[in-house]
């Protein structure tokens, strides 16, 4: 059996009584980067010597350290820049960019001892909901070949399914961690905005972005938020609330739990195979002693235009800095302004043009009042929608997509219906709030995600719930991948 | 009736740095044309005297004691810049009316 | 004369001399050698998040106050976006809707004129890199060491009417800045800097005339200049019947003109929108009273009291009041109880000779303000001549030191005792006497002669007041 599959709590026990060295946890990684990832394509760049000699010097002098991840391998979105090991964002811009400082969260991995497998493919700049707008690679999902792992976390997620890596790091600005995520079986936390520090982070949409946890459980994603989770002097919007122990929540009950089930959230447009899977959840959370209620949140359905609004005008000028003046590639001109529009035209793939038009025109003389300040009226209802639920709710309960994974090239020439597919994902981002997916079992062989949605800080109770649920709805991470020897 | 002309199309694209041929002119004004009249969506719902949200935070006066921390050393402060010279970045010449 | 009024209008941008930049821990330092004082924050690489220094909004609000701005009590920052290689994230920090000081006015002074011109606003954000265009023309070099300075923008309203009264502006907000302590407002270091707007109109018409702006002011009296020239320029061209474009124009201190640098469709959409990565800032009463508390007595204030309490007269008041540092020197030099009319005198004539004929202030000099004290009450005292006086004067605005010292290193001590006097004169006069004669037969001028020639033969010692009443004594005697 995979080490991995045994999940943090009893990897640390083992390698604390000696029965497993780190070394043996960074061989699996690679081992089965070797045996799977010429299909799944997760990994854009490795840190196989790196990780190996940390390895090593954790195997001669580590059984004493309480490091809270010691030894554990641990796969980074491409879009947490780490220091010497090379960042490209899936973008061809920053293709041989070696970044110069560490990401806060990469320091707080570092301190509590994980080793760092590599860098995983994503979206370019996180821009996409299925990785296929990546200009390195197209990562498949470990579940079927055929299909997308999702975005623009997927090489995360994919990662963490196909047993490459213990968990992973995410970013989600609209979705990008709970919809891979959701697609490949994995749990996946998007804490609330300021939970987690930025400083690192390549900025896609700045007052939506945030980090989070890939892991095959809710008690190992537990562990590794509480690790990166937590105020940063470098990161203004970080907030000052203390950090709790999440793993110490989960205590399986739930009883009296009140949760909110949004009628449009089950509504049109939502598979009805993924609704059988989500009903089925939630008749298991009332089982468990939750008490369910079906509420309205009635401006969901203008969250994804008034996101796609904001987060690409703020994109539009996040995405400025990538000039070929300081770093990055330059194309080649005696004249700046030919210069500065081959580099990103070259540099930049089509949906990062796109969203980069979208908002340049968005906050362009003459339209912001009827775009971008509009979007940001629209914003405040949406998430006034959720303080009034969370009144008198603990935690709101849905899917996290309307469909499982699809095809790839599905829906690639059709951008707006492949920003419908964030629908679920988009609202919680627009509200700052925190939100998990975890699977609640396959339609059609595919995972099914289901999302809990919280309180601001509220992550300690969706820990509980999503344990909980987890503890009893019997679902086992088991992609078999097609053509690998195993 | 379209939201969004092609000369419109050619002057965000000058603002935002980007070339495109013609046919990718035309591609992209069909497609912003669409996603601006998805966007317009919005309209419906009036959202006079609605406070915009910037912030998700309630936070405010969030700064920094005016300490003087270590700068880079140039090399590495130049380390991924394409085009250098004299341990500055090297650019095309800036013509006055840039 | 014209038949038009001139409406100038000017943009300054002070840069503030906080130890480190604006949003990164860099230090904030001129003159370093190329990309030292850089981090990855100010660089723009990918990833990194700008924290505010509070002492930049300290010192803006302090300037704010200064300039008796009405203080904005719930501000934020916002991106200005535009591409420029000096300028790495491609979007400036700056604050567009709210500034943090709005609808003050500074007190200027022209022809013994008061007046009154108003700041529109003043916001607070951050400076650009600097670029050295290459010779060869083969391009530009980028240095980074002042991307971040934390800068304030002043915008007044048009209220200036002459070049002379935008002068009086700047020299009046320059000496605000050096007294609050904000910022070293050297252009020459470029911590000051101005562009300028100017109109003409036919006097009697209300609306504005097309404004052109000004750029490569690099002085006050480039301002001037330039602005006089901008004024004859657009009244020529109103009237041999064409108009006035509205463009940018650049300043050449060479010729003395102003040249097109770019017409109005060059004007950039910088689509402005709020900084998602800064926290709103909320400044509240006692913020504003404990920043109020820090600001010193400023100019007007001063020379007021100059003139009320000390006597001065208001143009003396008025220029030793315009350098801060110079006003400072005034007011230490008076403390130790010397007559401050005397201190004035010296301070407007010899002491500003010297530092303008050698391009120094009065902080460059050696010469301490308890010197001058002692010098002045020398010559009071009468322990020295004024003449011996200036002699001191000039080692010791050389070479500094006490001015005793010099005097009695040097022998310099005034002759008043009478005894040693007549030793001295006595000879003098009695080879003189058909002077003594003339004198007393009315040919006035023999007096002086004779004097002049006790001072010559004491090297300026003799106490010139006895050495005459000791000459008409002895002429009374004949």
């Amino acid at each position: 059996m995979p080490l991995f599959e045994e999940g943090l709590v009893r990897l640390k026990k083992k390698i604390h009584n000696k029965e497993i060295k780190a070394s043996d946890l960074v061989d699996e990684a690679y081992a089965r980067i070797g045996e799977v990832d010429g299909k799944v394509k997760a990994f854009l760049t490795l840190n196989e010597e790196a990780a190996r000699d940390e390895a090593r010097t954790i195997d001669e002098k580590g059984t004493a350290d309480d490091a809270l991840l010691l030894g554990m391998p641990i796969g980074i979105k491409d879009n947490l820049v780490t220091k010497g090991l090379r960042t490209t964002c899936a973008s061809q811009i920053l293709e041989n960019y070696d970044p110069i400082f560490d990401a806060t969260v990469i320091e707080k991995v570092k301190a509590q001892k994980a080793i760092t497998i590599g860098k995983l493919n994503m979206d370019e700049f996180a821009m996409g909901s299925s990785t296929e707008n990546s200009s390195m690679a197209i990562t498949h999902n470990p579940w079927d070949l055929e299909r997308v792992p999702g975005g623009s976390s997927g090489g995360s997620a994919a990662s963490v399914a196909a047993g490459e890596v213990l968990f992973a790091l995410g970013t989600d600005t609209g979705g990008s961690i709970r919809q891979p995520s959701a697609f490949c079986g994995v749990v996946g936390m998007k804490p609330t905005y300021g939970r987690v520090s930025r400083y690192g982070v390549v900025a896609f949409a700045s007052s939506l972005d945030q980090v989070g946890t890939i892991t095959r459980t809710v008690e190992d994603n537990a562990f590794l938020l509480e690790t990166i989770a937590g105020l940063d002097p470098h990161d203004s919007t970080s907030a000052d609330v203390k950090v709790p122990h999440y793993s110490a929540a989960l205590t399986g009950d739930i009883k009296g739990l009140r949760v909110a089930v949004p009628k449009e959230y089950l509504g049109e447009g939502i598979d009805e195979s993924v609704k059988d899977k989500i009903k089925a959840a939630i008749r298991q959370l009332e089982a468990l002693g939750a008490v369910c209620e079906e509420v309205s949140l009635p401006h969901s359905k203008y969250a994804v235009p008034t996101y796609y609004i904001l987060a690409s005008s703020e994109a539009s000028a996040n995405l400025a800095r990538f000039d070929g003046v300081r770093y990055g590639v330059r194309a080649d001109s005696n004249d700046l302004i030919e210069m500065y529009k081959k580099s990103r035209s070259e540099g930049f793939g089509d949906e990062v043009k796109r969203r980069v038009m979208l908002g340049t025109f968005a906050l362009s003389s003459g339209y912001y009042d009827a775009y971008y300040k509009k979007a940001q009226q629209v914003r405040t209802l949406i998430k006034q929608d959720f303080e009034k639920v969370l009144e008198n709710h603990d935690i709101i309960v849905g899917p996290t997509t309307p469909t499982t994974a699809f095809k790839i090239g599905e829906k690639v020439d059709d951008p707006l219906t492949m920003y419908a597919n964030d629908l679920l994902t988009i609202p919680v981002n627009l509200a700052g709030i925190p939100a998990i997916s975890l699977p609640c079992g396959l339609a059609d062989g595919l995972p099914v995600g289901l999302q809990m949605i919280g309180r601001p800080f509220g992550e300690k109770t969706l820990y509980r719930a999503a344990h909980a649920y987890e503890q009893t709805a019997g679902f086992k991470l088991a992609p078999a991948i097609k053509g690998a020897n195993d | 009736m379209s939201r969004i002309s092609e000369e419109q199309v050619k002057y965000v694209a000058h603002l935002a740095r980007l070339s495109f041929s013609e046919e990718e002119i035309k591609t992209f004004t069909t497609q912003l044309d669409e996603i601006i009249g998805f966007a317009e969506q919005l309209n419906e719902l009036d959202t006079e005297g609605i406070e915009p949200t910037t912030h998700v935070l309630d936070m405010y006066n969030v700064m920094r004691d005016d300490v003087v921390e270590p700068s880079l050393p140039r090399e590495e402060a130049l380390k991924n810049a394409p085009v250098q010279e004299d341990g500055q970045v090297k650019v095309p010449l800036i013509m006055e009316a840039d | 004369m014209s038949n038009f009024e001139t409406i100038i209008g000017l943009e300054v941008h002070v840069e503030l001399k906080t130890k480190t930049k604006a949003f990164c821990g860099c230090a904030n330092e001129f003159g370093a050698p190329p990309n030292t004082h850089t981090c990855p924050i100010c660089l723009g690489h990918p990833g990194v998040l700008p924290v505010l220094n509070r002492q930049a909004v300290d010192y803006a609000i302090k300037a704010a106050l200064a300039l008796n701005c009405d203080i904005t009590r719930e501000t934020k920052f916002d991106r200005k976006n535009y591409f420029y290689p000096d300028n790495p994230k491609a979007y400036q920090i700056s604050q567009f809707d709210q500034p943090i000081g709005r609808n003050g006015y500074i007190e200027i002074e022209v022809d013994g004129k008061k007046k009154k011109i108003g700041v529109h606003r003043l916001h607070l954000e951050e400076d650009a890199g600097k670029l050295n265009h290459l010779e060869d023309g083969s391009g530009s070099l980028v240095d980074f060491n002042r991307v971040g300075t934390p800068l304030i923008e002043i915008v007044s309203e048009a209220d200036m009417r002459t070049p002379q009264e935008a002068y009086a502006y700047l020299d009046k907000l320059k000496a605000i800045m050096q007294y609050i302590g904000v910022s070293d407002v050297k252009m020459e270091e470029g911590s000051l800097r101005c562009d300028a707007n100017i109109s003409i109109r036919p006097f009697g018409q209300t609306e504005f005339g097309t404004k052109t702006e000004l750029k490569n002011l690099n002085s006050f009296t480039f301002v001037e200049k330039g602005l006089a020239y901008e004024e004859r320029r657009q009244e020529k061209v109103l009237l041999s019947g064409g108009q006035v474009e509205q463009e940018t124009r650049r300043y050449n201190d060479a010729t003395k003109t102003t040249t097109l640098m770019r017409g109005k469709e060059g004007s950039d959409d910088y689509r402005y929108f709020p900084e998602p990565d800064i926290i709103k800032l909320k400044i509240d009463q006692e913020w504003i009273d404990r920043i109020e508390a820090e600001i010193p007595e400023l100019p007007d204030a001063r020379q007021q009291r100059y003139v009320e309490e000390l006597g001065l007269t208001d143009y003396d008041a008025m220029v030793l009041t315009q350098a801060k540092t110079m006003s400072d020197f005034f007011e230490s030099a008076i403390s130790t109880g010397s007559d401050a009319k005397l201190i004035a005198n010296w301070l407007m004539g010899d002491v500003s000779a010297y530092l303008n004929s050698n391009y120094k202030t009065i902080d460059e000099v050696p010469m301490t303000p308890e010197a001058l004290a002692k010098l002045v009450k020398l010559i009071e005292e009468g322990t020295i001549s004024s003449k011996i006086a200036k002699k001191v004067f000039k080692t010791l605005i050389e070479k500094g030191g006490d001015p005793e010292d010099i005097v009695k290193a040097k022998g310099l001590i005034q002759i008043s005792d009478e005894g040693a006097l007549h030793k001295l004169m006595d000879p003098i006069l009695e080879a003189n006497k058909q002077s003594m004669i003339d004198y007393k037969n009315g040919k006035d001028r023999a007096l002086g002669f004779l004097v002049g020639q006790v001072m010559k033969e004491s090297h300026g010692k003799a106490n010139p007041n006895m050495v005459n009443k000791i000459i008409l004594e002895e002429i009374e005697k004949l």
